[in-house]
């Protein structure tokens, strides 16, 4: 009995991870393309550092504490006309990926500029000091030597990410969250529930696994 | 080759100013090794990072080779920094990258190709003795090799100036010895002008030319090394060199003397004659060596001795006045007869 509700969900619990899988992907690509420059901005204009400016640190940080102070639901909510701008649509696994993009852009960038904050100051300042430009220093010493922690952070968003993509699921936006509201939730199948948190364990555990192995294998300290 | 002008370096922060360094002058030659000693909080730190601009000053010049980096703008000075290379107390090397990276990223900085960053890597880690660790990470070497390293990227791009920041105080003293060498060696090979801040006299003393003493901010003695050893004007850098020289007999010993305890200073070609054995034949006193040393500064002797000396008063009294005309440097530490 159990058996065959779960094998007759298969089918529906392979799309709907997969989905999970694209929309975190997507999301992820551009907390990496946007975020991590946004966090080197943060950390780079700040007080006492080579591209010191007082005036974009605090608008940047500014940004990036209004984005991660609304909850993600309301977020999903409030960017759904950008979403029909982006995505064409405000339903599926696409368009879910736009506000789970907004949403993981400042949340990565605060995370990188905290592990770029843990290099040492004076092998900043050492660079400095043998006459290297700032975009140098960035690309050959601060994420250098910051890769464990972007690489750690990378792994926390991505665990975040799976969990906002759930919400997503609550306006049709398709993955494992979807499926658990549409069948579990409203139809009060209990097997489909607690398949997909199984599922979502299963996921976050591997993610977290492989990631501090990632991060062990880039870390040289 | 260095030419530091009124320099004032202030710390502002909300509530109250705190000055780093104030209105120092300072006048380094080419080739030479400057030592700059004080205790923690004095300044030399703060002086030293003005060197390069590390810090900004308050107000003041910087020359090097007659140009005042104040007025730089900042690509004409990260060109001019590229020709000061900078040595660190805890070395300040990337942990992410390997040996060979950490000095080519120097390299890099100053836009060489990758076959003369090549080139020139595996010629600094000959110079430096560590070839056989070209291609380990920061954490596999011990302090001293980390020195090296920081070293071998400090030179990299041929500079005229070595700043030193403490560069020995995290070693212990036989790696102290070794980086010391080094530094004297590469001063004379290369010609570098060396400036090295520090908090311990025994590296003054083993390679510095001339030495400031800096305290609250200022410089409050300047001269060559050999001088001030011999003749230590400022209580503070009596301290220091006290640190060296230590001469302070145990009470108990002065006290069961009988004779006069003298304090005589040997200076130079003197410390080489044989003055005390003169002495002894010349009066009719005897003598009785309570304490001794002889130290070399720039390979240049100074001598210091406390003796006892026994006999008739008249007799000692001449001959500490003999001693006196020779040395011109006696000092009569206690009369007890």
């Amino acid at each position: 009995m159990l058996l065959e509700s779960i094998q007759a969900l298969l089918p529906e619990l392979n799309t709907a991870v997969l989905q999970t899988i694209y929309m975190v992907a997507i999301s992820l690509v551009a907390a990496l393309i946007l975020g991590l420059p946004l966090g080197i901005l943060l950390f780079v204009t700040d007080e006492g550092l080579f591209l010191k400016n007082r005036f974009v640190n605090a608008v940047t940080g500014w940004i990036v504490n209004l984005i991660r102070s609304i909850p993600y639901i309301i977020l999903l909510v409030a960017l759904l006309p950008l979403t029909k701008l982006i995505a064409g649509s405000t339903i599926g696994p696409t368009a879910a990926s736009v506000s789970l993009s907004v949403a993981a852009i400042p949340f990565f960038a605060r995370l990188v500029e905290t592990s770029l904050r843990e290099i040492d100051k004076g092998v900043i300042e050492s660079a400095v000091a043998v006459g290297a430009s700032p975009w140098m220093i960035i690309k050959e010493i601060l994420v250098p030597e910051a890769k464990p922690g972007i690489v750690q952070g990378l792994t926390i968003t991505t665990i975040s990410l799976i969990g906002y993509s759930a919400m997503a699921g609550i306006i049709g936006g398709g993955g494992i969250g979807d499926l658990a509201i549409r069948f579990g939730y409203y139809r009060y199948d209990n097997v489909i529930m607690i398949t997909t948190v199984i599922v979502l364990v299963v996921l976050v555990q591997i993610i977290q696994i492989g990631g501090d192995k990632l991060t062990k294998y880039v870390d040289k300290r | 080759m260095i030419e530091v002008n009124h320099l004032v370096k202030i710390y502002k922060s909300k509530k109250k100013q705190v000055i780093g360094v104030d209105n120092v002058s300072l006048s380094i030659k080419e080739g030479e090794i400057y030592g700059i000693i004080g205790y923690s909080g004095a300044g030399k730190s703060s002086l030293l990072r003005c060197l390069n601009l590390l810090e900004r000053p308050t107000s003041g010049e910087v020359k090097i080779d007659g140009v005042d980096l104040t007025t730089l703008t900042s690509k004409e000075l990260r060109k001019a920094r590229q020709k000061i290379g900078m040595i660190f107390q805890h070395f300040y090397l990337a942990s992410s990258k390997t040996v060979y990276e950490n000095i080519a990223f120097a390299l890099k900085a100053a836009g060489k190709s990758p076959k003369e960053i090549d080139i020139r890597v595996k010629e600094l880690l000959e110079l430096v003795g560590l070839a056989d660790k070209i291609h380990q990470y920061p954490t596999q070497l011990s302090g001293g090799q980390k020195q090296r390293v920081g070293i071998a990227r400090a030179l990299a791009n041929d500079p005229k100036v070595l700043l030193c920041d403490e560069a020995t105080s995290a070693l212990d003293p036989k790696t102290t010895k070794s980086i010391l060498n080094l530094l004297k060696s590469i001063n004379k090979k290369l010609g570098l002008t060396i400036v090295l801040i520090t908090h311990e006299m025994e590296v003054v003393k083993e390679i510095c030319h001339r030495l400031a003493v800096m305290q609250d901010g200022k410089v409050i003695e300047e001269g060559p090394v050999y001088d001030i050893f011999a003749n230590p004007i400022e209580p503070l850098t009596r301290d220091f060199i006290q640190s060296i020289l230590q001469f302070d007999l145990p009470q108990q010993l002065i006290e069961n003397r009988k004779g006069t305890i003298i304090k005589i200073q040997f200076k130079g070609a003197i410390a080489e004659e044989s003055v005390v054995s003169e002495l002894f034949q010349t009066f009719k006193v005897k003598g009785n060596i309570l304490h001794g040393k002889i130290e070399y500064i720039q390979e240049v002797p100074l001598g210091i001795f406390i003796m006892e000396l026994t006999g008739e008063i008249p007799e000692i009294e001449r001959a500490i006045q003999y001693i006196q005309d020779r040395t011109q440097n006696l000092e009569v530490v206690e009369h007890v007869a």
